[in-house]
């Protein structure tokens, strides 16, 4: 059976939690539908045409820009946004450690490294780098670089986003 | 509005006749830029990306490979599809970044029918067949006769792009884009070369110089006269040139926001002089 979605309520499995989208239009963006509807604003809005990759979310495993996913098809999909990095992480496991981090390896390694400036991009490059690194634990400089190729930062000039990928991967090979 | 997502065929067909005027929805990179910055409000939405026999590709046992309207191109960039159109895998991988290749399709980039797709100029060398369903009719349209203009395509509102078949040819294939930089960009001009060793010819389409992907049939017959190109191993640098400057003279570009028609007409040429070097340099 389809579902045929008017203004009525639809349900959105984001982080793993089923959430209801109420009394909103059906053709908003999961972007909008997220920051505005959900209480999740770590995905940023800027350019709205997939041209930044400050809205990146997970859908079904892909990274992919939020604003251009209608909210509305986006049911029966599993959404992850930067908010729902820290279950997923696998060096986060021990329950201690996620109580008193609440930030997972990758952002770690961004603080560390010098990889956040004005942090608008953050979110996004934080979740483009976690797929990056979940598919591919060990990439070349040119996999890091076409990975993150969505995710426009203004500020650091990349150099310290790649210290970051490459620290997380150190840390990560040195934990296996 | 509303917005339906169907899980088979037959039901995107029942919602397609319950709102006959329902805008298709695949990977969204090109509707959702038009809803959010409100240059469309759609009435009714049918979204595709749930349809799993529009997601699927297979190789035929006539050395064809028909792709559904709904993989993305992420699918194309690896793997046997890479193996058998490198060109397609080439086209694909210029694509917008990560994030627009998880989402955007064939399907996609038909339905739109922009000159600066991506995937068109490929489709259009291959001589692609593509292939078209309502609830009731099926049939198969060569990608010449589907693409009518900019933006403008023969599908008909009851009817939905279900896939492409394309041939496995023997020979090099390739796809060169020129754009701002090199990743994230629209197409300023693009062109895909492949040859075909068993009918000894070559082809080459372009996009983003005209209303419509080009074949440059004149060039094409020009060097299919000057090199036996099944045996060929080289080519002079000098016929390079000149079947760059006949490829040039068949684009009809524009000037627009994104480059000027003199720029594009030389880019093409650089493009096609560059890939039929390519071709025969190994």
């Amino acid at each position: 059976m389809s579902n045929s979605i008017g203004n009525e309520m639809y349900t959105l499995r984001i982080n793993g939690q089923d959430r209801s989208v109420k009394d909103a239009w059906v053709g908003e963006s999961l972007l909008y539908v997220l920051r505005e509807r959900l209480e999740l604003p770590g995905a940023k809005g800027a350019c709205e045409q997939g041209e930044c990759g400050s809205c990146t979310v997970l859908m079904d495993g892909d990274a992919v820009c939020s604003c251009l996913v209608m909210a509305a098809t986006a049911v029966g999909a599993d959404i992850v946004t930067v908010e729902g990095l820290i279950e997923k992480d696998p060096s986060m496991a021990s329950t201690a450690e996620v109580i008193t981090s609440q930030i997972t390896d990758v952002q770690q390694a961004f603080i560390e490294e010098g990889g956040v400036q004005c942090g608008f991009c953050t979110p996004g490059l934080i979740v483009a780098v976690h797929h990056l690194l979940d598919k591919n634990p060990d990439p070349t400089e040119l996999q890091v670089k076409e990975s993150i190729s969505g995710n426009i930062c203004r500020c650091t000039g990349y150099g310290r986003i790649f210290a970051a990928v490459e620290a997380v991967v150190q840390v990560r090979k040195a934990s296996r | 509005m509303t917005v339906a997502v169907p899980l088979s065929l037959t039901e995107a067909f029942d919602e397609l006749s319950r709102t006959p005027e329902a805008r298709l929805i695949q990977g969204g990179t090109d509707l959702m830029v038009e809803i959010n910055f409100n240059h469309v409000k759609p009435v009714d939405v049918i979204a595709l990306r749930r349809i799993k026999e529009l997601r699927t590709w297979q190789v035929n046992s006539n050395n064809t490979i028909t792709i559904g309207s709904g993989v993305p191109y992420q699918e194309m960039e690896l793997g046997q599809l890479k193996e058998l159109l490198p060109a397609l895998a080439e086209a694909a991988r210029t694509v917008g970044s990560p994030q627009i290749r998880a989402a955007g399709t064939l399907g996609g980039n038909l339905g739109t029918c922009s000159p600066a797709g991506d995937g068109l100029p490929v489709l259009f060398a291959l001589d692609a067949i593509v292939h078209l369903q309502s609830a009731v009719t099926s049939r198969d349209l060569s990608i010449h006769e589907f693409m009518l203009g900019v933006k403008r395509n023969a599908r008909n509102a009851n009817e939905i792009i279900t896939g492409v078949t394309v041939p496995v040819l023997d020979g090099w294939q390739g796809y060169a884009k020129v754009g701002v930089r090199n990743a994230m960009v629209i197409s300023v001009a693009s062109a895909c070369l492949a040859v075909d060793k068993a009918n000894n010819s070559v082809r080459i389409a372009l996009g983003a110089v005209g209303p419509t992907i080009i074949r440059c049939r004149d060039a094409e017959s020009w060097l299919e006269q000057q090199i036996d190109l099944a045996v060929a191993t080289s080519i002079d640098m000098t016929m390079a040139k000149e079947f760059g400057r006949r490829v040039a003279l068949e684009s009809k570009p524009i000037d627009d926001h994104r480059s000027t028609a003199e720029y594009r007409r030389h880019a093409v040429g650089v493009l096609a002089q560059r890939l039929i070097t390519r071709a025969y340099s190994s």
